[in-house]
């Protein structure tokens, strides 16, 4: 009989399942998982330092820094720790476009963490069809923000601007000529808001396209059901949020539970998971797809018909509009005061947590009443989650390790900071 | 809102009485001091009794307060601030210490009550070098393989001691002193109280 032996490998950071600089250390037993010892920090950029030499407002872009698929949610989280620090009110109008860009987002990491996820385990299709819808929403990302990614559109007191009234057209190339350009072109006459209509009409139907590819899919099910399992109190243990925690069975969602802006005015359901699996999981990350479909719906009704403002008149916190600027002498000097030395925050302490995602974003902010943070705790939903990985792969194969790590949906832009 | 507020701060001091040093209700949240000696026995307490029932340990963030505000920093200097979450109740509460001794911070581990406090303990020894007692792996986790210092220490500069490069002569990386000059653009200034008023526009 041949000699067995124990084995210790690498798992990344270099392994595209790791899902971006992950390096797990396994220990095996022939095939199967002894011990998972992840090694973080290779993307560790020391946020939270960088911030306490920014003033507050020059820290948001490093939001959408940390977790680089749910831009606008950490930004969100970040935003409503300042604005619960100084006690200003943010617009209606603008909370319900914050609302509206949460749920946009939620689709798309999502998306990107079904496609990935599926890919990962040897799925190849999924990857393309997600792919494409994110395309879309990045441009609606781009139309806002100017930034596919990186949008920045949050800002203490509101949102950067008001919605645009089009969209960004293609146009005729040496790739495309004019029929294909005008194919392309179809949904994009009207504005943003018509366009993400369309969108989320043709949506559901998307979602049934993953699902007849996935979800009675055979191999799929052979490689999710009954893989990582997790019973609600480790999950509740561990400090697992979002679909992590509700896959286990536990309704918890901050939307529900906590809410903030105006998730108390819409209506959606919260899908929750039975065994507590790679499979159940996966299923409640399509239905909250479907329920953020429905939320984005409720938004751009009320947008359409309630115009106004989207930005704080408070311009000890927002800056003055350019035209009150250039013709109002206290406005010139807030404008002043606020680009070279930027808002002053009151001292105290607090934390702001949304639903991101992939769990419960919190921001912990300590100010002296500086104009910059004193601490800010970043607490990522996935450093938790990463964590656990002993725990959930211990006795898993080792191929199962790649499933866990979906499920799991780690992006170490957040886990690292 | 806040009449679940007042109930949750009420059980807190019905059950702990004057082992906890403060209570603050601030800002719609309640945060809690206890001693470093009393610190995990109101930690299990607070996961345990049946009116609290905080089942989830959400977070832990150290805390460097030397350089608080415009003044010297009078009190001890580092803190680990725990938040946490009841699901049960539908409530969080932030609880933070101090360690006893500034050269040499010691807090007990929360592992044994959540496991969940394993890397969050490690973070922070990582970044502030407080020590957790009774952790079982306190290894560092955030900063580069035979990384010397703690970072997020108030008195550890933005850029660092220690700069990498590829030296072709050796042909391997190598480590030397830091060539960025440090610079702040954007001075840090702490006003007066209600300075801008910015309550009031």
């Amino acid at each position: 009989m041949a000699e067995i032996r124990n084995y210790t490998i690498n798992f990344g950071p270099q392994h595209p399942s790791a899902h971006g600089v992950l390096r797990l250390v396994l220990e095996l037993d022939g095939e199967v998982v002894e011990r998972a010892d992840p090694h973080i920090g290779l993307l560790h950029r020391g946020t939270e330092k960088l911030a306490e030499t920014r003033t507050w407002v020059q820290s948001v872009p490093y939001m959408d820094r940390l977790d680089y698929v749910s831009m606008m949610c950490n930004e969100h989280a970040y935003c409503m720790a300042i604005e619960k620090l100084l006690g200003v009110e943010v617009p209606l109008r603008a909370q319900y476009i914050r609302v509206m860009f949460d749920e946009i987002t939620r689709v798309l990491n999502h998306l990107l963490n079904i496609g990935t996820h599926a890919l990962d385990i040897g799925a190849m299709t999924m990857v393309l069809y997600t792919f494409r819808e994110r395309e879309d929403l990045m441009d609606v990302y781009e139309a806002v923000s100017g930034a596919r990614m990186h949008a920045a559109y949050y800002r203490p007191g509101g949102v950067y601007r008001d919605l645009p009234d089009r969209m960004p057209k293609y146009e005729v190339n040496k790739f495309k000529n004019e029929k294909m350009v005008r194919e392309l072109n179809a949904n994009r006459e009207g504005s943003m808001l018509d366009f993400l209509e369309d969108f989320t009409n043709r949506f559901p139907t998307y979602c049934d396209e993953y699902e007849t590819l996935l979800t009675d899919n055979r191999i799929w099910k052979q490689r999710t059901v009954g893989i990582g399992v997790v019973s609600p109190e480790q999950a509740l243990a561990w400090g697992f949020t979002g679909p992590m925690l509700r896959g286990s069975g536990i309704a918890w969602d901050l939307r529900r539970k906590q809410p903030y802006e105006v998730y108390d005015q819409v209506d959606f359901d919260v899908p929750i998971g039975k065994n507590g699996d790679c499979y159940d999981r996966y299923l409640c990350r399509m239905e909250e797809m479907r329920q953020s479909n429905r939320i984005i719906k409720q938004c751009i009704d009320w947008l359409r018909k309630n115009p106004g403002p989207v930005m704080t008149d408070n311009h000890k916190v927002a800056p003055p509009s350019r035209e009150a600027m250039k013709t109002n002498m206290e406005e010139l000097i807030h404008h002043f005061k606020l680009f070279t030395e930027g808002m002053h925050v009151p001292k105290g302490e607090v934390y702001a947590a949304v639903e991101h995602p992939k769990g419960e974003f919190g921001v912990y902010a300590v100010s002296d009443g500086a104009n910059k943070p004193y601490r800010l705790k970043l607490r990522a939903p996935g450093f938790a989650h990463l964590a656990a990985m002993d725990d959930i792969a211990r006795g898993h194969m080792i191929a199962d390790v790649v499933a866990i790590i979906g499920t799991m949906d780690v992006v170490f832009g957040e886990i690292d900071r | 809102m806040s009449a679940k507020l007042e109930r949750l701060s009420q059980t807190l001091r019905d059950v702990f009485g004057n082992r906890i040093q403060s209570l603050v209700l601030d800002r719609g949240e309640v945060t809690i001091e206890v001693s470093a000696a009393e610190y995990p026995r109101v930690a299990r307490q607070l996961r345990d009794h049946a009116d609290l029932r905080f089942e989830q340990l959400i977070d832990i963030s150290g805390l460097d307060y030397s350089a608080y505000g415009n003044a010297v920093w009078e009190g001890k200097r580092f803190a680990s601030v725990a938040h946490l979450t009841s699901v049960k109740h539908n409530w969080r509460l932030r609880l933070r210490v101090f360690a006893d001794e500034d050269a040499f911070p010691v807090i007990d581990s929360l592992v044994d009550v959540w496991p969940s406090a394993n890397w969050y303990e490690r973070e922070s020894f990582d970044l502030y070098g407080i020590l957790y007692s009774g952790h079982p792996d306190l290894r560092r986790i955030l900063t580069d393989y035979g990384f010397v210092g703690h970072p997020f220490r108030k008195d550890f500069p933005v850029s660092g001691y220690v700069e990498m490069r590829y030296d072709p002569e050796q042909g391997r990386v190598v480590y030397q002193p830091v060539s960025i000059e440090p610079r702040e653009n954007t001075p840090r200034i702490v006003r007066e109280e209600n300075y801008g008023d910015v309550g009031h526009g």
